[in-house]
């Protein structure tokens, strides 16, 4: 107890990703002395062999299920294999990597149990369409009036958790659109959060999946389930 | 006996049949007939017994009476519809575990023949 040092592990969920993800999970490698992570979301391309060979550890799921489901089988993962901290980032490269430092510190240093990396703190070069700028409004003003937190990005992907979240998220993690849900799991444990300054590009590989109709249900499904989350039994 | 009561006591008496041979050989679980069964022999009964529909319908005040029967109908059918979304959301779960459990053993299968040792354990 106290002084033990923090094992880290970098959580990459991933699909279709195999151009982006070999690059991603080396340069993890050369730069960090953590182990990585990637949970393969039933890609049916090279994801899986490219991390693989990049010399992350690979989960593959045998079907699609959704970016929640991916997360929270990294955190089943960690929790099984004893890791005291979960830094997740995209694996497309929309993050960082750099900047998984400043993700960690405040939970290394003991002052955090979530840290999320939020792209609009400091100076930012992030660019998004109207509607997504529109979307963060909301969901901001959201988590700000329900749980007091002090929000910037809460649609960040970024972030890093220790041991505590880690246990309960690999029993309670939303299944879809997990991270504005997040803070309302968050809020009922009392978790300290902290926001820090990262910087988030466009995606290099890919499309992004929100279309107009989705992002409709995206705002309707997330409000909902956040508003459910309040007043559900976690048992 | 007009038609649409007679349509009814034959409607749900081969509806009722059906669903109980699908039982009896095993392509309906007991689980998911209850309501199927229930509902089918409520309105077989209401068509039986004209007097019973008729004064059930006038007490909730319906004036004609078969159309109690839609309703109770509807209302079945809507339960049914709600029970298969529950069944539904309870599979969704069970097939997210198992998929996560298998990515896992997998792993763990698969454990030193690539990569670095995972920490730990």
């Amino acid at each position: 107890m106290g002084f033990q040092p923090d094992t880290p592990i970098v959580l990459l969920p991933a699909y279709q990703e195999e151009r982006s993800i070999g690059g991603l999970v080396r340069s993890l490698r050369e730069r960090y002395p953590y182990d990585v992570l990637v949970v393969n979301d039933g890609s049916t391309d090279r994801t899986s062999e490219a991390a693989r060979e990049a010399g992350a550890t690979v989960l593959d799921l045998p079907c699609n299920l959704g970016i929640g489901g991916a997360v929270q089988t990294g955190f089943l993962y960690a929790r099984d294999r004893g890791y005291d901290v979960v830094v997740r980032i995209d694996g497309d490269g929309q993050h960082e990597v750099e900047d998984i430092p400043k993700v960690l510190e405040p939970i290394l240093a003991g002052r955090a149990d979530a840290v999320i990396g939020s792209r609009f703190l400091g100076e930012t070069e992030y660019r998004g369409s109207i509607p997504r700028i529109f979307g963060i409004r909301f969901f901001r003003l959201l988590v700000n009036v329900t749980t007091g937190y002090r929000v910037t990005d809460p649609t960040s992907g970024f972030f890093a958790i220790n041991r505590r979240l880690v246990e309960f998220y690999s029993d309670h993690y939303p299944s879809d659109y997990p991270e504005v849900d997040a803070y309302i799991l968050m809020h009922r444990l009392k978790a300290r959060t902290v926001e820090v300054p990262v910087r988030m590009y466009d995606r290099e590989e890919g499309k992004s999946s929100i279309t107009p109709f989705r992002a409709v249900y995206y705002m309707v499904k997330v409000t909902l389930s956040f508003l459910i989350n309040r007043i559900r039994r976690f048992g | 006996m007009n038609r649409v009561t007679l349509f009814s006591i034959c409607a749900s008496a081969g509806f009722l049949l059906y669903i109980l041979e699908m039982v009896r050989r095993r392509k309906l679980r007991e689980e998911y007939s209850i309501l199927w069964l229930f509902g089918s022999a409520l309105i077989l009964v209401l068509s039986l017994k004209q007097d019973w529909l008729v004064g059930i319908a006038h007490a909730v005040g319906i004036v004609y009476p078969p159309s109690f029967l839609f309703l109770v109908g509807i209302l079945f059918i809507l339960l049914i519809l709600i029970h298969f979304s529950i069944a539904i959301s309870k599979l969704h779960q069970m097939n997210k575990k198992m998929a996560q459990e298998i990515a896992l053993m997998k792993e763990k299968a698969m454990d030193g023949t690539s990569g670095d040792p995972p920490i730990g354990s």
